[in-house]
């Protein structure tokens, strides 16, 4: 076990002042130091996706992210993903596409969807399957998953 | 059952796709799983795994791990009631009590401050084993000097958990009067279930009554809170069980899971304790689907009547019996297939094994005989020169016609479901196959679907708040497929309220009507029936009353959208809910509420029809059907099969919320790909080679079909609410099959082993090129 350190984590905006051993890995910290516990466990070993979160715009796994380097970045988890009472646009597509079953992996999804679609604002199905590619989903088949992210962009 | 009324809903509720009410907690983070609660001192739980297949527990030490700073408890089987559980057989101890039956299988349990220094705790208990010889197949497992896991009960093989025989007609005579006949051996894998969130449960224990909390990720809450109380040998008043939003169960979590283990610990600890399974530990201590070896032959005559069949099944349920018997039971009920063979000769044996056990898991033994019946009657359509679906309709059976065993097929809509297949899918063109991509080889295939609706004990209350609003209470576990949703439309069209109107209550023991659980595709079906009974009768306190308010006899009485009572034919005259219950409140008759309760009826099977051994009745009843198909392209280099497109044809008898239904048949379809294609635990001397989402490979966003059509077939009849009957499991029954005759389609390959790997495939190709043809 080695000595704690301090970490100043930015997430979803906001400064958290947090001393943690240089082992542990971002989820941990996020779901039992922070207790943003959106961010969902699955795998714990980068097979499932659930645990996905933004680090600078881009989806990271963070059971395989050591918090200690974060330091510095821009962390964006589930919690952070909506504007007050108003939800993402995927968010909304999601609900409205009938695509949520269990929901265990969709803290995952929206944040892979949101990353894609801010670098890409009109993917292909295609292209939605290929960002999602580290994304398991075990109930729904992916049909309304990609139908709803599509269906953001405008095109086929 | 045909006597059920049938009344149709009120209002447009019922048929459509409103979103589920938990979508938004899901799609935010917010919704609550087992594992993202935490009290004030709680305690982790872990389980240490056996490292043997098979071995005699000498002694243990638990002294080190005791003496770790932070654990607070070291329990092994000698802490236990000597109590074993079980749905069928009671063979499963706790924690392995004498021997171990399967490498990973609990030995130990230790809480801790942190999960760290629970793990840490592991390390240092010393158990001493005696190794003892291991079986790891299930037709080995059956020989006379086989290794016996359990002590033996009763006359029977001693490693046989049961035995089925099932035989209709005149079998051996049958087989001259065949002009083709088509026999194989099939092989399908243990599939897990890999439910996203990992098991968990939350157990608090009340330092002045002794009480037990639950908090815990299950199919059931009712079950649970009987399996703990019998686990732990304490009174089921002294448990609760509550259930958190539910990541995925597939029937994984039907049975206990690490509820009875985490409320001993926190019973010898006096403080709440949480386990929460990681990934591997899950995979190598919960369950998995039975693996199966299929003898089966069957015979038609040149024009294409099914005559004969034989079948010898061998379920490998792994150390304990657990759901194995239930499995074997519905494994030989579908044995003959939807269709209408005369001679029948079914055996099946549920054998154990020193593997991980299996139990549930959607489609409960269908999709390993419907993979054996489909591929085989699709070789026999070959054989006979015969369409594929052409050959089924041909002997599918028609309402009215018999089951195997003698139940009646009471609404017979195969027919429906495989003439819609083959017009949406295009069947006729596409069977002339297209031009494939160069290198790849292109087919397609299909297969019939038969499951059954419907099984045990539900209830539902409904009462009427004082502001008209409803409350509906069952007890039921919306595991994520959406049942809170559709039975909360149910309750809706029922009464003529909009969804907003209502609040459907969450499962809890302490206040819930009782549920036997969410499996067995029947929630929609039996708590829905539950539910339109129970309405029905809170419809007539609300007529009862209307009619003194309105002065007006109750026969002229109707519910209108909005929650009212209003007049027939007088579009003026009506009385609100909310009216209505203020009059029951204070004036009369008292608050509005109703409940409804309903055991489904087991069928005797009839024994001057059928010979039978092993297996008297069935629970499960209700026959639905559907047709599966798939088109593949097949690499002819690597034997790497893509599923191109896909069509799911279900006759739903009533469709509650079709995007809900779309979406299961669509996630039902990609489970069975997985099945059919990739996923498979494997073992090395008993030693689980894959326990990870990396070496077990479940499908993502690029494996599966580009589309995947849900067709939803409204054919209304039976006790379901509004005629509705189930899709649960249905959807991944016939997958496997479906893209196996694809395979054989595309290529020729005769695919008798699933996954259909690349290996699997190339190896049935190079054999069938050496043979030179078929």
């Amino acid at each position: 076990m080695s000595d704690k350190v301090s970490l100043s984590l930015c997430l979803n905006g906001a400064e958290h002042a947090l001393t943690v051993a240089p082992e542990r890995t971002l989820l941990d910290v996020l779901r039992e130091d922070v207790r943003a516990t959106g961010t969902r466990r699955g795998c714990d070993e980068g097979n499932c996706g659930a645990c996905t979160v933004l680090v600078d715009g881009v989806p990271v796994l963070s059971c395989l992210t050591l918090a200690v380097r974060m330091r510095g970045r821009a962390i964006t988890t589930v919690e952070g993903v909506q504007t007050g009472a108003e939800l993402h646009p995927v968010q909304r597509a999601l609900v409205r596409h009938g695509a949520v079953q269990c929901g265990f992996c969709m803290s995952g999804i929206v944040l892979t969807a949101k990353a894609l679609l801010e670098r890409n604002p009109s993917p292909t199905a295609e292209e939605v399957r290929q960002a999602l590619g580290s994304n398991v989903c075990r109930c729904s088949g992916y049909a309304r998953v990609v139908e709803a992210i599509v269906s953001l962009g405008g095109r086929p | 059952m045909s006597s059920h009324p049938k009344p149709e809903p009120v209002g447009d509720v019922v048929g459509a796709s409103v979103p589920k009410p938990d979508a938004r907690e899901k799609v935010t983070g917010r919704a609550v799983y087992t594992d993202d609660l935490r009290v004030p001192g709680m305690l982790h739980g872990v389980l240490l795994g056996s490292p043997h297949a098979h071995a005699r527990i000498l002694s243990y030490d638990t002294s080190l791990a005791k003496a770790l700073p932070g654990v607070r408890a070291v329990l092994t089987a000698e802490d236990l009631p000597p109590v074993d559980i079980g749905a069928v057989i009671k063979d499963q101890p706790l924690l392995a009590r004498g021997k171990v039956r399967y490498v990973g299988e609990p030995v130990a349990a230790v809480a801790a401050v942190d999960p760290t220094t629970a793990r840490r705790a592991l390390e240092l208990i010393r158990v001493q084993y005696e190794v003892l010889p291991p079986v790891f197949d299930a037709e080995a497992a059956l020989r006379p000097d086989a290794p016996v896991l359990h002590a033996p009960r009763g006359p029977g093989h001693p490693n046989a958990a049961s035995h089925i025989r099932l035989i209709e007609g005149e079998p051996d005579g049958a087989w001259a009067k065949c002009d083709v006949i088509i026999e194989d051996v099939y092989e399908t894998p243990a599939q897990q279930h890999i439910y996203l969130e990992p098991c968990s449960t939350l157990a608090e224990v009340d330092p002045d009554t002794g009480r037990i909390t639950l908090h815990t990720s299950t199919q059931t809450a009712f079950r649970v809170q009987a399996i703990t109380a019998e686990a732990l040998a304490v009174p089921m008043s002294r448990i609760r069980v509550l259930v958190p939003r539910v990541g995925g169960a597939f029937g994984g979590k039907v049975e206990s899971t690490n509820q009875p283990i985490t409320a001993a610990l926190a019973l010898a600890t006096g403080a709440p304790v949480k386990m929460t399974f990681s990934r591997t530990d899950d995979m190598t201590m919960m369950r998995s689907r039975h693996g199966a070896r299929i003898h089966m032959r069957t015979g038609a005559t040149r024009d294409g009547r099914i005559l004969a069949r034989q079948v010898r099944i061998y379920f490998d349920t792994g150390a304990y019996a657990d759901d194995g018997p239930f499995v074997a039971n519905i494994g030989s009920y579908f044995a003959r297939g939807p269709y209408r063979i005369p001679h029948v000769d079914v055996e099946c044996w549920c054998v154990y094994t020193n593997k991980l056990r299996a139990g549930a898991f959607r489609g409960f033994g269908n999709p390993q005989i419907h993979f054996a019946s489909e591929v085989q009657v699709d070789r026999l359509a070959e054989a006979l020169g015969m369409d594929p679906i052409e050959l089924r309709l041909r002997n599918a059976l028609e309402t009215g016609e018999k089951w195997l065993g003698g139940a009646p097929v009471e609404s017979g809509t195969l027919h429906a479901c495989l003439e819609r297949a083959r017009e949406v899918s295009d069947w006729q063109r596409r069977r002339q196959r297209a031009p494939p991509a160069p290198g790849k080889r292109r087919g397609i295939g299909m297969a019939a679907v038969a499951h059954v609706s419907g099984l045990l004990g539900s209830s539902a209350t409904v009462r009427i708040n004082e502001d008209g609003s409803v409350n509906v209470s069952t007890g039921a576990v919306d595991t994520g497929q959406g049942s809170d949703t559709a039975l909360a439309q149910v309750a809706a069209g029922a009464l003529g309220v909009p969804l907003s109107q209502l609040h459907f209550s969450r499962p809890d023991t302490d206040t819930s009507p009782y549920d036997w659980c969410t499996g067995g595709t029947r929630t929609t079906f039996t708590v829905g029936h539950v539910i339109t009974q129970a309405c029905e009768q809170v419809r007539e306190q609300l007529f009862e009353h209307a009619s003194a308010m309105l002065q007006r006899p109750v026969q002229q009485l109707e519910l209108r959208p909005g929650g009212h009572v209003g007049v027939r034919g007088e579009p003026g005259t009506s009385v609100s809910f909310g009216a209505i219950s203020g009059y029951a409140l204070y004036v009369a008759g008292g608050p509005i509420l109703a409940s409804a309760r309903w055991l489904f009826p087991a069928w005797q099977l009839d024994t001057q029809r059928t010979h039978v051994e092993g297996l008297t009745s069935m629970g499960n009843g209700f026959f639905v059907f559907a047709a599966q198909v798939a088109e593949v392209e097949v690499d002819e280099l690597t034997g790497h099969v893509e599923v191109l497109e896909a069509w799911s044809v279900h006759d739903v008898g009533r469709v509650i919320n079709p995007a809900a239904a779309e979406g299961q048949i669509q996630g039902g379809f990609v489970q069975g790909l997985g099945y059919a294609l990739t996923e498979e635990l494997l073992w090395k001397e008993g030693h689980l080679l894959n326990p990870t989402m990396g070496g077990y490979k479940v499908p993502g966003a690029l494996d599966v079909p580009r589309a995947i059509h849900s067709v939803l077939l409204e054919h209304p009849a039976g006790p379901g609410p509004f005629g509705a009957k189930g899709v649960a499991e249905v959807s991944l029954v016939g997958v496997a099959p479906a893209i196996c005759n694809a395979i054989r389609h595309a290529t020729g390959a005769n695919i008798r082993r699933i996954p259909a790997t690349g290996e699997r495939v190339l190896r049935e190709l190079l054999a069938r090129e050496t043979q030179g043809g078929h």
